[in-house]
């Protein structure tokens, strides 16, 4: 038989009356939950941020054709050195084409597929820029650049011009922002290109692009892919890569594993072309939970500490509370209501001090040269930090509470009021 | 016989410093009706036991009987709810809550009993405080009124619930002569009146030769 009203309100009238500790401990979780709040949103903010730096311009699943040896050279064939031991020097790549051997029915099985959200064609080129006699060496990407846009964040990186500007062009390219640094360049310029085999090509500047990552930015640009194909003097189904996006991320190893095999190509999935970016990342997540965790104890010790006291003070009112009848458990729920009210009114406003410290954070201005796109700093507004935040301040506040509380429930009123 | 309150062979020991025999195979009983108050000199073992009448203190051997029930070896839980209802506990220091009002500390132990609305329990209160002519300080802070009215406010409280029996120890104990004749009064006028049992350990001679029976307390043991 727990008369809740009865607690909650001897547990009221103690937090009121004592409204310097109440505040202070209060004050201690809202620190505690805001800073972690903080903390947590700033810090994945910039981690998602350097992700997507490098993940958005990584395909889930990238098909290309390598250029590399036979696993099996010709001599194991025979038969009748079977049991020899061969040695063959001088093992050159297999004879093969840079080229997707059989590209566009693949790209069309892969568009066909459900669990591909899109599939896009490349031609990669290795060409000169022509400045003058001065000749830079770089990439020439050839894309299906409206779809690309569509499944990569490669128009924010488009500095200049759009990509609808670019596909409306025949001959027009979309020059790397470093390049255009270099030679001087600017939009509706011309800019000659060459081939290896050194045909000369003049195209149209109808964009910047800006990756924000320099080696990219120093070397490619993108044209469209039928621009690129007649520049190297080949039909309309030479494509030297696929990109893919799926659906589900993470069912790129298992997907690329079967491309690779099904089509004799060379499939990477991003996790293969990301493994160390993605150790990196998951340091700096470890790091920002340790943090966290660390302030979220250390405001657990002080509502410990200031239970504690309030309890030793309240020491008389505990006697007088049990001789009058009421239980350890009743005394014990008194001290935890407490606790638990602390836990929520300094949870709930540690909630809101990080909310706001979030949008201060979000409104400074950020801006820096290698990231186009980025005008603030980063916040990750994501929900689940907030109901972990206020769970934590719940539970720290229960454990907190429960140590004194269990204590006060049993002490022997006996001897309280006899003064031994 | 029909006694409130009875013990069997009660021994109780302290461990502190060393091994100590408090309470000496006590028997005695409580009838109804009856104000009786305890004797002795300090260390006789007097308020030792009435602290274990009185349920609280739960350390000893033998038996106590409240309304020819045996309370003995009743769970923690239970025996507060015995206290709640059946017995009432005067201090010598007076021991109001000082946060709450004189109304509010008054009320506490009928809302834990929690048999009645919070309408009719004021409406008790109040009764209880008109009765102990103390009915003007009911919303004043109970750290905020003097001694005598003190303990005349912890009568009250003992009251709310109508137990069986009123303990006190050596409610008096800390009170002028003018103020000990005062609650003297009560309590016999609560005796008269309400019929109710009384128990008081007292130091005061004057006080305990005016009540119904001394119970002599020397050295753990009652003396006839």
């Amino acid at each position: 038989m727990i008369n809740w009203k009865v607690i909650l309100n001897i547990a009221k009238t103690h937090l009121l009356t004592k409204m310097k500790s109440t505040v202070t401990a209060s004050l201690g979780v809202t620190f505690g939950i805001g800073a972690y709040i903080t903390l947590v949103s700033f810090m994945t903010g910039l981690n998602e941020m350097l992700d997507s730096l490098i993940l958005n311009q990584t395909p889930h699943i990238h098909i290309y054709n390598e250029i590399e040896p036979s696993d099996e050279q010709p001599i194991a064939l025979y038969q009748e050195f079977e049991d020899a031991f061969n040695v063959v020097n001088s093992v050159k790549p297999k004879q093969s084409q840079k080229k997707i051997h059989n590209g566009l029915p693949i790209l069309n099985y892969l568009k066909k597929d459900e669990k591909v959200y899109g599939a896009t064609p490349q031609l990669r080129a290795q060409i000169f820029y022509l400045s003058g006699s001065i000749e830079l060496g770089g990439n020439l990407v050839g894309v299906d650049i409206m779809e690309e846009a569509r499944l990569s964040n490669i128009g924010d990186y488009i500095v200049e011009g759009t990509a609808q500007d670019l596909k409306n062009s025949d001959n027009g390219i979309l020059l790397g922002a470093g390049l255009a640094q270099k030679m001087s360049l600017k939009k509706g310029d011309r800019v000659q290109i060459s081939t290896i085999k050194g045909d000369v090509f003049p195209l149209k500047i109808v964009g910047i692009y800006q990756s924000g990552i320099a080696e990219i930015d120093n070397i490619q640009s993108y044209a469209n892919l039928k621009t690129v194909q007649r520049i190297l003097g080949e039909a309309q189904n030479y494509i030297t890569d696929i990109n893919v996006k799926l659906y589900d991320i993470n069912e790129a190893t298992t997907m690329a594993k079967s491309l690779g095999k099904q089509f004799q190509v060379k499939a990477t999935s991003i996790n293969e072309a990301n493994a160390q970016f993605e150790t990196g990342s998951n340091i700096r997540n470890l790091i920002t939970y340790a943090v966290s965790i660390t302030l979220l104890i250390v405001a657990g010790f002080g509502i410990y500490n200031i239970l504690n006291m309030l309890i030793y003070e309240k020491m008389k009112d505990i006697a007088i509370l049990k001789a009058i009848g009421f239980s350890g458990n009743d005394v014990q729920l008194i001290f935890m209501c407490q606790a638990m009210i602390i836990g929520v009114l300094g949870g709930i406003l540690g909630l809101i001090v990080g909310f706001v410290l979030s949008k201060l954070i979000d409104n400074v201005a950020f801006e820096t040269e290698a990231l186009p796109t980025i005008t603030t700093y980063p916040i990750d507004y994501d929900i689940w930090y907030y109901v972990i935040g206020i769970s934590f301040a719940l539970i720290s506040t229960f454990v907190a509470g429960w140590l004194p509380s269990n204590k006060a429930k049993h002490i022997d009123p006996v001897r309280i009021i006899r003064g031994t | 016989m029909d006694f409130v309150l009875e013990t069997k062979n009660i021994d109780k020991y302290f461990d502190k410093p060393v091994k100590f025999h408090v309470l000496k195979d006590i028997s005695l009983g409580i009838r109804k009706g009856e104000f009786a108050s305890i004797m002795g000199k300090s260390g006789s073992g007097k308020s030792t036991l009435l602290y274990i009448l009185s349920t609280m203190d739960t350390d000893y051997t033998g038996e106590l009987f409240l309304n020819n029930e045996l309370i003995t070896g009743q769970k923690h839980g239970k025996l507060s709810q015995i206290r709640n209802k059946n017995i009432g506990f005067v201090f010598q220091f007076h021991y109001l809550l000082s946060e709450f009002s004189v109304l509010e500390n008054v009320m506490l132990p009928a809302k834990k009993l929690g048999e009645k609305s919070l309408a009719e329990i004021e409406h008790d209160a109040m009764e209880k405080l008109r009765m102990l002519d103390i009915l003007k300080l009911a919303h004043q802070r109970a750290s905020r009124i003097s001694g005598g009215e003190k303990q005349r406010v912890a009568i009250a409280r003992a009251l709310i619930n109508n137990p069986a029996i009123l303990m006190g120890d050596e409610p008096t104990g800390n009170l002028d002569s003018h103020n000990s004749e005062n609650v003297f009064s009560i309590f016999k006028r609560l005796k008269e009146e309400e019929d109710l049992s009384l128990l008081i350990v007292t130091h005061d001679e004057d006080f305990a030769k005016r009540t119904d029976r001394i119970i002599q307390m020397e050295d753990g043991r009652i003396l006839d």
